[in-house]
């Protein structure tokens, strides 16, 4: 008896050192992670990079920076995400008002399920077949379209889950001083769950400035800054690609230092919108 | 502070008989307009499908699919297409990437879940949001810089002299550009879905039932075990078909690490072709080779089917365990 109760203790405490082992590994490995990124882009990154465009033999390691990779992912990712706004609000709102609890709305909500795990290069496939079929070429527009539909399902379910937690009784209150379901929304709703639309929108522009394989046959890429929505805009995920693929060290250098570039956009985004979300909840109804 | 509410604000009472008529009319046509927009994410899935097999159809109708799916010589010139050895690629990289990343996110996400107190469980929240919000294109950057060296001149050399006896274990690669390494990098790019999922449906398992369990003089180790892993097995097989689903579809970060040579692997020190990789390499220049164009669509459309299978499975799943714990 006694032999048993040492031996199921020695069972727990070897499965919490595993535990706490696996935990300890995850949490490294997201530090390796940063710190391969900082530690080989660190040296790299030259003020050059970031506000030059690259100019002539810049692929075979001559002067140049890569401003029109940085603007032309935030022109993609922005535009992208305000597309996928104007789409997901009304959606949103649509379950939340209309639907909520309703056959459509679950067949709704499965398909933004569903679609959140279709692959990005799926979506860029997709998006090109469509191109070539209406005679479309690479261009900024392709681009901001197919990532504001690889955004779309990330950013209606952040919005839906703030909405689904909302109290009931506000919604009660607004309907019972005469306001439709649509005024409710956009007057009661919209104002309520905003910092968690504003995490969405910043969950979503992190998603689509770091996607590479779904604007790379859709959005092109080009040396030139973005002018026009016709035409190729680049990209900070494909210039990282591409440079790494050359066969010259400076070169590959300048990619650790776009890696690093996006790295830290991707952190600002992220830690921003925790803290931007913290403090708009302030003027929220609790 | 203000002292009017926004809500008594915004919302002007109308009296008169005409006003709230045309009110509930925009009402209905708002709700016309957002029915219509809810089309959209149902009907994206469907045109994609529709599209997909559109385009792959002639090499669909030109080659029987048991030869297409089974079929290990990939000529394009030639007109020979056989998907096997990207398939293969595919899911000799994935089932690597899941044996290692299971257990460490089962036991992570129970340590999370069932001993870590609340500032482990506040800490460990962001973390996995900024892990699961790094782009693919970093995952391959590190693993080109750190995973592939580690793999060349450290796991390769050590398991092939202990193990190298087993055919799995053989290194027969000069590189680190293998199956090993794009499935270390997948594990951790996968870790961030399983944990998440995992952990929620076990915070969604009821506290009776540990309570229970301890009172019967369990300890709490034996408690996971015998009460909470089996009533969270559904839920945490739905959140690995989730993780699996995202290895499959990943493109980026496993073709800049798996060497994307077109062969059967028989190693994990062997080099690899994933589907994903497949389309992101030759899309661009398919254009000229009749049928190569149908054939990438071909494996776009296969990635498709078998990812939204594991999604709709997956979700299904989820969905009936976390509504049975909220009601």
């Amino acid at each position: 008896m006694k032999k048993k109760f040492a031996r199921r203790h020695v069972e727990e405490a070897i499965f919490k050192v595993l535990m706490i082992g696996s935990f300890v590994l995850v949490v490294g490995s997201l530090g390796l992670i940063l710190l391969t990124v900082i530690v080989k882009g660190w040296p790299a990154l030259t003020l050059d990079m970031l506000t030059q465009t690259p100019k002539g033999g810049y692929y075979l390691g001559k002067e140049g920076g890569i401003l029109n990779a940085i603007v032309g992912s935030l022109y993609l990712a922005g535009g992208g995400t305000l597309l996928a706004l104007i789409i997901a609000l009304p959606i949103v709102i649509y379950l939340a008002m209309y639907a909520s609890r309703s056959r459509w709305a679950a067949t709704v909500r499965l398909s933004l399920d569903v679609l959140w795990g279709i692959p990005s290069i799926v979506y860029g496939a997709f998006a090109f077949i469509i191109m070539l079929a209406i005679g479309m070429r690479a261009s900024l527009l392709g681009g901001i379209i197919v990532l504001g539909l690889l955004e779309l399902p990330i950013m209606v379910r952040a919005i839906d889950e703030v909405v689904r937690i909302m109290p009931f009784e506000m919604k009660e209150a607004s309907f019972s001083l005469g306001a439709t379901r649509f005024e409710t929304a956009v007057k009661v709703i919209v104002r309520q769950t905003l910092p968690g639309i504003v995490t969405a929108i910043l969950l979503a522009f992190g998603r689509g400035i770091g996607d590479a394989a779904s604007v790379m046959f859709v959005a092109g890429y080009t040396d030139r800054m973005p002018e026009s929505l016709l035409r190729p805009a680049a990209s900070l995920p494909l210039a990282v690609f591409f440079q790494l693929g050359t066969p010259f060290p400076e070169v590959q250098q300048r990619a650790y230092a776009a890696a690093l570039i996006l790295t830290t956009i991707v952190l600002i985004v992220s830690l921003g919108s925790r803290w931007l979300s913290g403090r708009l909840s302030r003027y929220v109804v609790k | 502070m203000e002292t009017t509410t926004p809500l008594a604000r915004s919302i002007p009472i109308t009296t008169t008989a005409s006003r709230p008529s045309a009110r509930r009319s925009a009402d209905r046509r708002a709700g016309r307009l957002f029915f219509a927009i809810s089309v959209l994410p149902i009907g994206l899935v469907l045109i994609m499908i529709v599209a997909l097999v559109i385009r792959a159809w002639p090499i669909l109708t030109a080659i029987p699919i048991g030869d297409l799916l089974t079929g290990t010589t990939w000529k394009p010139l030639a007109g020979e297409f056989g998907f096997a050895p990207f398939i293969a690629g595919t899911l000799w990289v994935t089932l690597t990437a899941m044996i290692i990343a299971v257990p460490i996110c089962l036991l992570c996400a129970i340590y999370l879940s069932e001993y870590a107190g609340p500032r482990v469980r506040g800490v460990m929240k962001p973390l996995l949001d900024l892990l699961a919000g790094i782009p693919s294109v970093i995952y391959g950057v590190w693993g080109l810089i750190a995973i592939v060296p580690l793999v060349e001149n450290v796991i390769a050399p050590a398991l092939s002299k202990t193990l190298g006896f087993l055919p799995l274990f053989s290194a027969n690669n000069p590189t680190g550009f293998s199956v090993l390494a794009g499935g270390l990098v997948l594990a951790v790019m996968v870790t961030p879905v399983i944990i998440a999922v995992t952990y929620e449906v076990m915070q969604s398992i009821p506290q009776g039932l540990r309570e229970a369990s301890l009172a019967v003089g369990a300890t709490q180790w034996e408690t996971i075990r015998y009460a909470v892993l089996p009533k969270s097995l559904p839920g945490i097989i739905a959140g690995i078909v989730l993780g699996v689903s995202r290895a499959f579809g990943e493109t980026m970060a496993v073709l800049m690490v798996v060497g994307n040579v077109v062969q059967m692997p028989k190693s994990i020190f062997d080099a690899a072709y994933p589907l994903t990789a497949l389309i992101a390499n030759n899309y661009g220049e398919m254009m000229s080779i009749p049928m190569y164009d149908a054939a990438l669509l071909g494996a776009a459309l296969i990635l498709l089917l078998v990812i939204l299978a594991f999604n709709v499975l997956a979700t299904l799943v989820l969905y009936r365990v976390t509504e049975r714990a909220a009601t």
